[in-house]
């Protein structure tokens, strides 16, 4: 049986809206969730230049170059630390996610976050390899 | 010489007579072998009795002394002074919870999840007493153990900003017993305990933000165990939609 005090007589806390500034942890939680919202807008640039890229050769060109205006230089570098930001910090949360056992043993969260990151930087280095010798 | 002192200053609410909290500050003697409680304790016993607060073991046990120190969720019977002297030391109750007086808040919303999440063993038929005890390998126990060291002190609700936004949710510390009971090679409860645990204001409320675990005294680790209960959950669902009787014999 849980005794329940009077509702009344309670004092009930209000949450304020810049909680997320309160603490570094909270304001790099919402940076994180934040970067969702640039990595959203680059698909939606990637899927445009994949159409445009299936209407000509010339249409791909002409997008592209709209890409090199300052802004949008400005846009991809942002994008870019964002997503690897994004990209370190889930590779990280993996590490909590997965617990890897051995019998008793069980493998330190350092090993399986360095094997997700490490599989990561190979495969973006195949990629970029890939993208310059072809 | 005169005597070495710290400043507390400690949230007052006084039913009936406080429309909202206001800090109370107080001048005391410093010790450097004291904690926050001793010096609350102090104050209680030399400054001012109308003081209230939960206290009980003194030694990180119990996790009824649970309260805010300096913004973040402590023990304060682990908290020393001396990590903070010369500066004063705030002390407010635990956030996220309502105040019932003073430095007390009101556990009854926790204690309701807790129960709701059947954190307990469950077997689907009880052998006779005269078979003998669940053996369990040590294996078996490692894969939960660190989940079974919950306190119930509940420092880890005052450090997740989710529970502070939306009361519903059922919180990191209950979730993290859940779990703890679904991976017990003893327990049979799993799919019982699954309608809370799969529903909005269970794990998917969570949004990751950890600091559940970085407050725990006793490293339980309750968003480790949050996002280990979603993958469960994401894996029974799939497998309900692609197994006859959803992978149940």
């Amino acid at each position: 049986m849980i005794n329940r005090p009077d509702k009344a007589k309670l004092y009930y806390p209000h949450m304020p809206a810049t909680w997320w500034l309160r603490k570094r942890s909270y304001f790099m939680f919402m940076l994180r969730e934040f970067t969702s919202v640039f990595i959203a807008i680059y698909l939606v640039v990637f899927l445009i230049s994949l159409y445009r890229l299936g209407q000509s050769e010339a249409a791909y060109a002409a997008f592209v170059d709209g890409l090199r205006s300052p802004g949008w230089l400005a846009f991809h570098w942002v994008a870019l630390l964002f997503a690897i930001y994004h990209s370190v910090t889930w590779f990280l949360s993996s590490a909590v996610v997965l617990s890897l056992r051995l019998g008793t043993w069980e493998a330190p969260r350092w090993l399986v976050a360095g094997a997700h990151i490490g599989g990561w930087l190979v495969v973006s280095v195949a990629i970029l390899i890939l993208y310059t010798v072809l | 010489m005169s005597e070495e002192t710290i400043t507390l200053n400690v949230t007052r609410f006084r039913p009936g007579q406080d429309s909202e909290p206001v800090l109370q500050s107080y001048t005391i003697p410093y010790r450097k072998d004291w904690v926050v409680l001793d010096a609350l304790n102090h104050i209680k016993d030399w400054v001012d009795q109308t003081l209230s607060y939960r206290w009980s073991c003194r030694m990180g046990v119990c996790g009824s002394c649970g309260m805010m120190v300096n913004g973040e969720p402590k023990l304060t019977c682990s908290a020393f002074l001396r990590e903070y002297y010369p500066n004063p030391v705030t002390v407010e109750p635990l956030v996220n919870f309502p105040v019932m007086r003073d430095l007390v808040v009101d556990m009854s919303d926790f204690m309701d999840k807790l129960k709701s999440v059947k954190p307990w063993l469950i077997r689907e038929e009880e052998k006779p007493v005269s078979e003998g005890e669940y053996l369990q390998s040590p294996a078996q126990l490692g894969v939960y153990k660190q989940f079974s060291l919950c306190i119930n002190c509940m420092l880890c609700y005052a450090a997740c900003p989710v529970y502070g936004l939306e009361p519903d949710f059922i919180g990191p510390a209950a979730l993290a017993l859940a779990h703890r009971y679904n991976e017990d090679s003893r327990d049979q409860g799993k799919e019982q305990r699954r309608e809370v645990i799969a529903s909005n204001e269970g794990t998917w409320d969570c949004t990751f933000v950890g600091e559940c675990s970085v407050v725990c005294p006793k490293h339980v680790d309750p968003a480790a165990a949050i996002q280990r209960l979603k993958v469960d959950n994401t894996k029974s669902w799939i497998k309900s939609l692609l197994l006859p009787k959803g992978g149940r014999a």
